[in-house]
């Protein structure tokens, strides 16, 4: 009866479906609810890193009329916390789907790729809204931080910085075949764009051919979109395109990691 | 009726052959045994059915539609060897997960954890369960999606015997429905309790029966005794006929050594 010899495509089975991508990124909050370390991590670390770098600059004099230096990298930082931070966690999440078999077992049902991607994407990107919320919170009441433009875009700026580390994590952990290796594409991929990114020498201040890395690197327009948050009362031009940027490289990413996921394997 | 039909089908792993050039069919609303011993290309077969498996030649087909095609994927469920569930889900979260991707709802996800005996354990986490009950959440996983098709890799290893009797029962009230099910076990005294028995053995399949066939055919009341007869007579014609290269000549040679042993090996 239930075994008709004409098999019915239900709708959306291998297209994108919104309700497929709520039901997997529903499904990754929840493991992270058991995993309450994980969470108290995730939420206060940054606080507390920002803090020891806040105590760091305390008492070294700014020039006049400059912003003092924690107001410049300590905005910078609420872009490149979640960033790292999300690229880590989705790469081990990645790799143990792929090592638990649960992976190839999605990969057999109606869940599309991008589904499975996005889902993530969605589920640390709200994790990460959570982060910057508490990270910018404290670092504008107990640190004193001073940013001249809207807070709220320094969240959207750095859930968007957190997305593109999903996308990127999600991408490099097809590249991993241990625990090992996924902890080692940290430093091949993040590291880089932190030092590149404009936050240690400006980027105008580099070599030429520096500068021409440092361009195509996402990180690059994440710390300059923040920089102009950091400058003016009102978004900028230059900082919508710079988050245009980043949001497109991680749905490249996230595209890219989609072609690496392989429904038929030798 | 058949429900999944496979033809001339060739997989290779690696630089091996795992499986030389099969044809066979299963047939709709039965428990079909897949037998044979470990690595002898049970589970690449299941993976070449659920559609996951590269293959070099041949056709599988399921619902009559190439095995992979993206509308079986809500009607063909798999439960491979290892669990593969998350472990730091509960139960019934991870049920819950797999009937959204099904589109199933809350009474289908507390029947599947009900018929894998987990009632009581719905709200532990999975990785908090024994070896046994793990795998029974990964069927349930699969059972939640009431699949046309139910592949198993092995789902009754490791499991007492009261829960495999029940678990057998099971499939065999699903099989009642019009599910067809695909069960294998590498141990023979599960070949009796399937409707249909593919035996397969280095990659080729030996007999495509019933219990009751491959009783009479290799001459022994154990099924295990009997496929182990077969065995034999196929390789006594294979050291003349059939000529498969240096294996079928190493068969020969080796005529008078333990099977038993030899299977291990190869796993």
């Amino acid at each position: 009866m239930t075994a008709s010899m004409t098999p019915t495509v239900r709708a959306g089975a291998t297209h994108l479906s919104p309700r497929l991508t709520a039901a997997t990124a529903a499904r990754v909050l929840r493991q992270l609810r058991h995993d309450r370390r994980t969470i108290a991590m995730m939420l206060v670390l940054p606080s507390v890193l920002l803090g020891l770098l806040y105590l760091l600059w305390k008492d070294v004099p700014t020039l006049p009329g400059r912003p003092s230096i924690f107001d410049q990298v300590g905005l910078t930082m609420l872009g490149i916390f979640p960033f790292v931070v999300m690229f880590l966690v989705t790469s081990i999440a990645m790799l143990r789907e792929r090592t638990s078999g649960t992976l190839e077992r999605l990969l057999t049902t109606p869940l599309a790729r991008l589904d499975l991607l996005l889902g993530y994407g969605l589920a640390f990107g709200l994790a990460a809204a959570l982060q910057a919320v508490i990270t910018v919170t404290v670092a504008t009441t107990v640190y004193g931080l001073d940013v001249t433009g809207s807070v709220y875009l320094v969240v959207l700026i750095a859930v968007v910085d957190a997305v593109l580390g999903v996308a990127l994590g999600l991408l490099a952990s097809a590249f991993a075949r241990s625990e090992f290796q996924a902890v080692q594409f940290m430093p091949v991929i993040v590291l880089p764009q932190f030092f590149l990114c404009g936050l240690l020498v400006p980027v105008d201040q580099m070599a030429g051919w520096l500068q021409a890395i440092s361009h195509v690197l996402p990180l690059t327009y994440a710390v300059e979109a923040l920089q102009e948050v950091g400058r003016s009362t009102a978004a900028t031009g230059t900082m919508w395109a710079d988050v245009g940027i980043v949001a497109g490289a991680a749905l490249l990413a996230l595209a890219l990691a989609a072609a690496t996921l392989r429904r038929r394997t030798s | 009726m058949d429900t999944v039909t496979v033809t001339d089908l060739v997989v290779d792993r690696g630089r091996r052959q795992v499986l030389n050039g099969l044809s066979f069919a299963v047939p709709t609303g039965q428990v079909t045994g897949l037998l044979g011993p470990s690595g002898s290309g049970k589970t690449t077969l299941m993976r070449a059915i659920v559609g996951v498996q590269q293959v070099r030649s041949g056709e599988v087909s399921v619902l009559g539609v190439p095995a992979g095609s993206p509308g079986l994927r809500s009607r063909v469920g798999y439960v491979t060897q290892a669990p593969s569930v998350y472990e730091d889900l509960t139960v019934r979260e991870n049920v819950r997960y797999f009937a959204a991707l099904y589109g199933m709802r809350s009474p289908e996800v507390e029947a599947a954890i009900a018929d894998v005996g987990l009632i009581d354990t719905g709200g532990q986490l999975v990785r908090d369960l024994s070896g046994g009950q793990r795998g029974r959440v990964s069927l349930a996983c699969a059972l939640v999606g009431c699949p046309d098709v139910l592949v198993l890799d092995e789902p009754t290893v490791g499991l007492d015997p009261v829960l495999r009797v029940e678990l057998w029962g099971r499939f065999h009230a699903l099989a009642a429905t019009g599910t067809t099910l695909i069960v294998s076990s590498h141990v023979m005294d599960e070949a009796g309790r399937c409707d249909r028995l593919l035996l397969i053995r280095d990659g080729d399949l030996i007999a495509d029966s019933t219990p009751a066939q491959l009783r009479a055919d290799g001459r022994s009341n154990d099924l295990e005794e009997a496929f182990l007869n077969l065995v034999r007579a196929r390789e006594e014609v294979g050291v003349s006929g059939q000529g498969r290269g240096p294996r079928s000549e190493a068969a020969g040679d080796r005529e008078g050594a333990p099977r038993g042993s030899e299977q291990v090996s190869r796993a």
